[in-house]
């Protein structure tokens, strides 16, 4: 008897008329924990009823705690018929079991029903009283966090990570049990909300267990999924990263390192001179070793993808011993595992050793009922040999661990593509085990590693490679290897050193496959694969050169499977890193080299395309310092000599072949035009537009090259369905439907948030589905961020001068404090400098002046507007009807005096009765800090119509139901008593039709972590404190890069 | 290809004023779009026509579930769905509420009913606003009306409170509802040169000193309802004319005064019997519900018209008008002098405000 419950039904308010003849509700509260019900009494006749109830009290075990879900139902009484479901809400409890986090709910909660949507709302209080259990061998794991968030949360420190986590339950689908037939949409829809939501909650209870077998506290990464099997079941599966966490006690004593993308991280935990990274390589994509393999269940593995270089690197002596030692200890703590997989993204300074690169697993499975839902061993399988052949990649490319680690499903009919990616690398055992291993080695690794480079120096050996690459010495230190490119699936290291800024780059494709059954389908899916998986690659790599960049981080491919077809979808945040060599060109070979005409268009292509990588460098403001060859010892010419010799080459036709040969060997890539495809895809790649000018975007948590983000956000979810007309599906047409689909999708974004300028696109997740033959769904999240664009100017700076401006940056942060109390209307230009200053970024920003003058015109217009609310709330108090009357005079009673009216306006805020909530992908809130983690937040929710047309059709459909979705996790998360939801990621967004019922279904879940903030203007207490404090752990940064 | 769907939710709506504003003057999607094409908003931002397109519908969808709310704007201040920041809010309520000065005018005083609501087909095709806007423009008029028209207390706080308008557009909407109770003729062509604010004037004088509310503020419809005790009342300041010793006295002591002082000093002499008698004439009919209806139309034809016509300038009538009032206080005969002030006091203010060209 470990756990009471306790639930308070305050009131409700704009309840739905419910009872037609009198306008009126007759509503009543029925509350469900378990097996257990109470009732309210009947408010009679009101639409905003006041219950004022009891406590009513639930005592259960906390294993029950953890899983079930509490119900609140809200039903109108009547006498003579059954009563009539208004809505129900579904409160997690979770948040209330673990010490640190919420001690009440208590809230307004949106009453939502499936088949109407939000109707009114209900005031509700939760609490909970745990008792000690003593008992070892518990079911239950109340007080393991979890967090959503791919890094160690901002007011912990990590003591121990200490790995892989995963866990998965399976059931039958309530929509596809035979009940289904006869019972009503809304039963259906209800089962499966409850059912999803009990589901979720023992699954984390089991994740739990297995992280207190480990001694661990907590999981980070939290990655939970569900797999709509349909006539085979449901699948809930969850990944995460296991570790021990301390909280923070006085978070202003942890000083920053290093520079960072928001003042909050600050706060990481580890204060020692940074050493890290993640590195991968690059060119000839497909590792071709495991080969595809059919398995009796027909389960077919591709091939790994290894982006590796080509052409053998010289082999490279330093380093050796050390190295050795490390990758022992690190072996030795990593050994114990069964996966060395971290979920992470990010991690604390000095974790990340070296990275490998990316490496991915799929494969192809036909789906079977489920026919004991307590013996899931069947999916458990499929998984492990996936995540054993992930281990095993990475492996062959010399690191022990997995970071940025994901697994993902795409299901059609009873096909299933599971796959699995992360990012290989070697580990700091630091962080690994129970802090044994301080000492000497961690110093020597410090001297070692110089900062912003490490983490790209090859782990591998350089005379005994796992497959052709292109290696130099690092630009940076000139003493490792390093490969000329890099891809990862995680986030870029803070203390990276990138030159100019990053973009978002990405590869899609559409592949047609013919419709088949069964085997013959799961055969001809996984043939298709590798070519998918080599295409998208060759794409990625394509548009990484056209940017002038040459690494690509947060990278995430996604294959979905159709009826008819394949899509591929891959995401990545390019950048220039400066420790890696400069990108070559791209070069275009013609295959028949005597044809005249045939010799020109290709030089006319040529030429554009060294046209768009001139202008892009310019763009990303991409000019790496220039190095002098003798230092490199590499045949690689600098920058500025290829540019002019790629011109060269355009203009002169004839000699385009030979110096192809010559120089494409090397470092440029050559891309042989041989036949109409090959054509399509050097078209495609010129078709892609930049954003408009102000405007960034990137897939990761923060956009390389800007760190001075102002405290603007707009976090949105975009859904774009198309139908392709059946007659011109053909690889190419579909190709250019689908680009076409996410471009204007992303100028639609661009034009939308336009007011936003300067800003960048940060975290931007697509999700690509298939629900029907001839229909492609795009899901689009991101959030907006505005940022400065004086200071964004310094960043481009070269990294000495960088780490110089950080000291001055921070202290001019410093100033910054107290006049942006003064100063909220102009929160794009936080640290106003001298006047001219302004005056020409705001010239500069190429934004046009009509439009500046009118966002001006409305920020005053919008502090009258509010004063008025404030005004009349004012008024409403005390309204003294003579008083008012005898101020009104003749004279002054015409146009009002505009004085008079605004000494009367308060400053506009704290006039809104609902809290403002924010949302956003990241895990930190720019110019915030957070100073409290109050739970996971993990919502499922269907939402069924058989009125589409009244309600606005598809779009209107959805739209109404995602501004819901938003509306129920602001909800929850200010009844925890947060105001704002970090790492919000909408995982799943199904979306069915029928047009012709004049119906609609859609199934959304998201999750994320409810969280409290406080602005960094209100810590200027903290703040003070930071100069002296301060110099230090930047000046060290200093020390190790020179 | 075809788009099938096509959305953007926001965590905070966003609000596109420039479309917002075409939303509420009534223009299809097609239009809009038109609209802000020919804007050069492509140009400007680099946009296509279709992304320009995706953007009104969007907007148009939110506008339309916002506007279930905006009926009742103290819903959208604690509705949970739409986070929207404060200063917006009031931005949306207080453009929905806005109304077109060209619209009102042809409203103004009639009966907010299914009837005159039938009229706005006309109403659109003479002013040349939109029907739909039309349709919002009578809507709102009529549910403020509904709402506020049996209130206690004050008009302007009542719609203040109720519909969270500034200051200024509560003080419009208590002139309409006051007009719409009263259903003061507006529309004659003799009226036509008078703007709203003309109206909303006055309005604001008679609530104040003529309704019910004037001298007790704790009855129902205190601020729409004339008070009928003094409309009674103003009889009584018939003596004024219809004596004639009290008349003749009455002249020359305003004679006496403004000697030197007027322009128009014999235009005012040879005619101040006839302007009295219209003055006085027409507080003495106001017991006829008829007659109130007919106030402004009496005003410039008995004071406003025979002023013009000698081309009074507007300060002598000022100085006329004052002391037309003062000097009542020293006809020893009268003894209504409060009476008087009432009337006087708010009718000297409505006729300096009707005077203009």
């Amino acid at each position: 008897m470990p756990g009471k419950l306790k639930v308070k039904i305050v009131a409700g308010r704009h309840l739905p008329v419910m009872d037609r003849a009198s306008d009126l509700t007759d509503a009543f509260v029925e509350v469900k924990f378990g097996n257990t019900t109470f009732k309210t009494d009947v408010y009679l006749k009101s639409l905003n009823p006041q219950w004022n109830s009891e406590w009513f009290k639930f005592e259960v075990d906390d294993e029950d705690l953890q899983d079930e879900p509490l119900q609140i139902t809200v039903l109108d009484h009547d006498t003579y018929s059954a009563n009539d479901a208004i809505g129900k809400v579904y409160i997690d409890i979770d948040p209330l079991l673990y010490s640190e986090a919420a001690t009440v709910i208590s809230g307004w909660f949106p009453i939502y029903d499936t088949i109407h949507g939000i109707r009114g709302e209900i005031n509700v209080v939760v609490k909970v009283d745990l008792f000690n259990d003593l008992n070892r061998f518990r079911q239950s794991s109340c007080g393991v966090k979890f967090f959503c968030t791919t890094s160690i949360p901002k007011c912990y420190r990590a003591v121990i990570i200490h790995g892989f986590v995963e866990e998965l339950v399976v059931n039958e689908d309530p929509e596809y049990q035979w009940i289904d037939r006869i019972r009503t949409p809304r039963a259906s829809n209800e089962a499966r909300q409850r059912l999803i939501s009990l589901m979720s909650g023992e699954l984390q209870r089991k994740i739990g267990l297995k992280v207190l077998e480990m001694r661990g506290n907590a999981v980070v990464g939290y990655l939970q999924c569900f797999d709509l099997e349909g006539e085979s079941g449901l699948v809930v599966r969850a990944i995460g990263t296991a570790c021990t966490l301390d909280k923070l006690s006085s978070p202003a004593a942890f000083l920053p390192a290093c520079n960072s993308p928001s003042k909050e991280m600050k706060e990481s935990p580890l204060v020692h001179p940074p050493s890290h990274g993640c590195r991968s390589t690059h060119n000839s994509p497909i590792h071709t070793a495991t080969g595809s393999r059919l398995t009796q269940n027909f389960s077919v593995s591709v091939p790994t993808l290894i982006y590796t270089g080509m052409g053998s690197g010289s082999a490279g002596k330093e380093g050796g011993p050390f190295k050795a030692l490390l990758r022992q200890q690190t072996q030795s703590a990593l050994e114990q595992r069964e996966f060395p997989f971290f979920t992470l993204t990010a991690f604390p300074p000095g974790f990340l050793v070296h990275v490998g690169g990316v490496v991915s697993a799929r494969s192809v499975k036909l789906l079977d009922r489920i026919h004991n839902p307590d013996e899931p061993e069947t999916r458990d399988a499929w998984w492990a040999e996936i995540r054993q052949e992930i281990k095993s990649h990475a492996k062959a490319l010399g690191c022990h661990a997995v970071v940025g680690y994901s697994e993902s499903t795409s299901i059609c009919e009873e096909v299933c593509i599971l796959s699995a990616s992360g990012t290989a690398a070697v580990l700091n055992p630091r962080f690994l085990q129970d802090g044994t291993v301080e000492g000497c080695l961690e110093q020597r690794l410090e001297e070692n590693l110089p900062a912003g480079c490490g983490f790209c120096h090859i782990p591998y050996d350089e005379l005994n490679m796992p497959f052709p690459a292109h290696l130099t010495y690092c630009y940076n230190c000139r003493k490792q290897k390093v490969p000329d490119v890099l891809f990862t699936t995680i986030d870029l290291p803070i203390d990276a050193t990138v030159i100019g800024k990053g973009c978002l780059i990405q590869a899609r494709l559409c592949r047609l496959k013919k419709k088949a059954q069964a085997e013959a389908n799961a055969t001809a899916i996984s043939n298709l694969l590798p070519f998918m998986e080599y295409e998208v690659h060759t794409q990625l790599m394509n548009k990484l050169k056209l940017k002038g960049m040459n690494a690509l981080f947060g990278l995430r491919i996604q294959i979905t499977v159709g009826e008819n077809m394949l899509m591929g979808l891959a995401s990545a945040t390019g950048v220039y890193l400066a420790a890696l060599p400069t990108p070559g060109g791209i070069q275009i070979a013609g295959k028949t080299p005597n044809d005249g005409s045939y010799e020109q268009h290709i030089s006319h292509m040529q030429k554009k395309i060294n046209d768009t990588i001139a202008k892009n460098k310019e763009l990303y403001e991409i000019n790496p310092p220039e190095v002098s060859e003798e230092i490199i010892g590499s045949p690689i010419p600098e920058p500025r000599q290829r540019s002019r010799l790629l011109r060269s080459q355009s203009e002169s036709s004839d000699e385009v072949t030979e110096l192809d040969l010559s120089h494409g060997k090397k470092d440029a890539f050559v891309l042989e035009i041989d036949d109409t495809d090959a054509m399509e895809d050097v078209h495609s790649l010129l078709t892609d537009v930049p954003p408009p000018s102000g405007f960034y975007s990137c897939n990761t948590e923060i956009m390389p090259g800007i760190n001075n983000w102002t405290s603007e956000i707009q976090m949105f979810t975009s859904v774009r369905v198309i139908r392709l007309s059946s007659l011109n599906l053909t690889n190419q047409a579909l190709n250019k439907n689908f680009n076409d689909l996410c471009e204007n999708l992303l100028k639609s974004l661009y034009f939308k948030l336009r007011s936003m300028i300067p800003c960048c696109l940060c975290h931007v997740n697509f999700t690509v589905s298939l629900p029907e033959d001839e229909l492609i769904q795009v899901t689009v999240t991101a959030v907006a961020i505005t940022f400065d664009k004086n200071q964004a100017l310094q960043t481009t700076k070269t990294h000495v001068e960088k780490s110089l401006q950080r000291a001055s940056t921070d202290n001019e942060e410093l100033l910054q404090f107290p006049l942006e109390l003064c100063s909220d209307s102009l929160p794009s230009h936080p640290f106003p400098p001298a006047k001219e200053h302004l005056e020409s970024a705001s010239s500069n920003s190429g934004i046009p002046a009509a439009q500046r003058a009118t966002s001006v015109d409305y920020s005053s217009f919008a502090d009258r507007c509010s004063s008025w609310i404030e005004l009349i709330k004012l008024k409403a108090q005390t309204i003294r009807r003579g008083s008012i009357k005898t101020t009104v005079t003749v004279e002054k009673a015409s146009p009002m005096g505009e004085g008079n009216f605004r000494n009367r306006s308060a400053p506009p805020c704290a006039n809104s009765t609902v809290g403002v909530v924010k949302m956003t992908p990241l895990s930190f809130i720019p110019g915030a800090k957070i100073t409290k983690y109050l739970g996971i937040i993990n919502m499922f929710f269907i939402r069924e119509t058989t009125s589409l047309r009244e309600e606005g059709g598809v779009s209107g459909f959805l739209h109404a139901f995602i501004a819901e979705v938003f509306a129920m996790v602001r909800a929850h998360v200010a009844a925890l008593g947060g105001n704002a939801v970090v790492s919000y990621i909408m995982k799943q967004c199904v979306f069915m039709e029928n047009p012709n019922k004049n119906q609609a279904q859609c199934l959304i879940n998201v999750s994320g972590d409810a969280v409290v903030f406080v602005r960094e203007s209100e810590l200027e207490v903290v703040s003070t404190q930071q100069p002296t404090a301060n110099c230090q752990p930047s000046c060290t940064g200093g020390e190790v890069t020179t | 290809m075809t788009s099938e769907l096509d959305i953007f939710v926001g965590n905070t709506t966003l609000i596109d004023e420039d479309v917002y504003r075409l939303w509420l003057d009534g223009y299809s999607v097609s239009d809009a779009v038109a609209l802000r094409v020919r804007s050069g908003i492509l140009e400007q931002t680099g946009a296509t026509a279709a992304v320009l397109q995706s953007d009104t519908m969007d907007h148009y969808r939110t506008f339309h579930m916002l506007e279930r709310l905006l009926h009742a704007p103290p819903k959208l201040l604690h509705q949970l769905i739409f986070q929207i920041p404060p200063s917006r809010q009031a931005l949306l309520i207080e453009r929905y509420y806005a109304f077109d000065e060209a619209f009102v005018r042809e409203v103004l005083g009639k009966k907010l009913s299914k009837g005159t609501k039938k009229d706005l087909d006309d109403i659109s095709t003479k002013t040349g606003i939109t029907l739909k806007s039309c349709r919002r423009q009578f809507d709102n008029f009529k549910r403020v009306f509904k709402v506020v028209e049996e209130m206690r207390g004050s008009l302007v706080d009542n719609i203040q409170q109720h519909f969270l308008l500034s200051d200024r557009l509560a003080r419009d909407y208590a002139a309409i509802v006051f007009f719409a109770n009263n259903r003061f003729e507006t529309g004659k062509k003799k009226l036509q040169y008078l703007s709203f604010g003309d109206f909303a004037f006055c309005a604001e004088l008679m609530i104040q000193n003529w309704t019910l509310g004037a001298v007790d503020s704790q009855v129902d419809d205190m601020d729409v309802d004339l008070d009928k005790e003094f409309l009674q009342d103003l009889k009584e300041l018939k003596m004024l004319v219809a004596d004639k010793d009290l008349l003749d006295l009455h002249k020359s002591l305003v004679c006496t005064a403004l000697r030197g002082k007027l322009g128009v000093f014999s235009e005012m002499e040879a005619n101040f019997k006839n302007l009295s008698r219209g003055l006085v004439n027409v507080a003495a009919k106001l017991t006829h519900n008829k007659d109130v209806r007919d106030l402004f139309v009496d005003l410039v034809e008995k004071f406003v018209e025979p002023c013009r016509s000698d081309h009074w300038p507007l300060n002598d009538v000022r100085l006329f008008l004052n002391q037309y009032s003062a000097s009542v206080h020293s006809l020893d005969g009268f003894r209504h002098q409060a009476l008087w002030d009432r009337y006087m006091g708010t009718l000297r203010g409505c006729l300096l405000r009707l005077y203009h060209d």
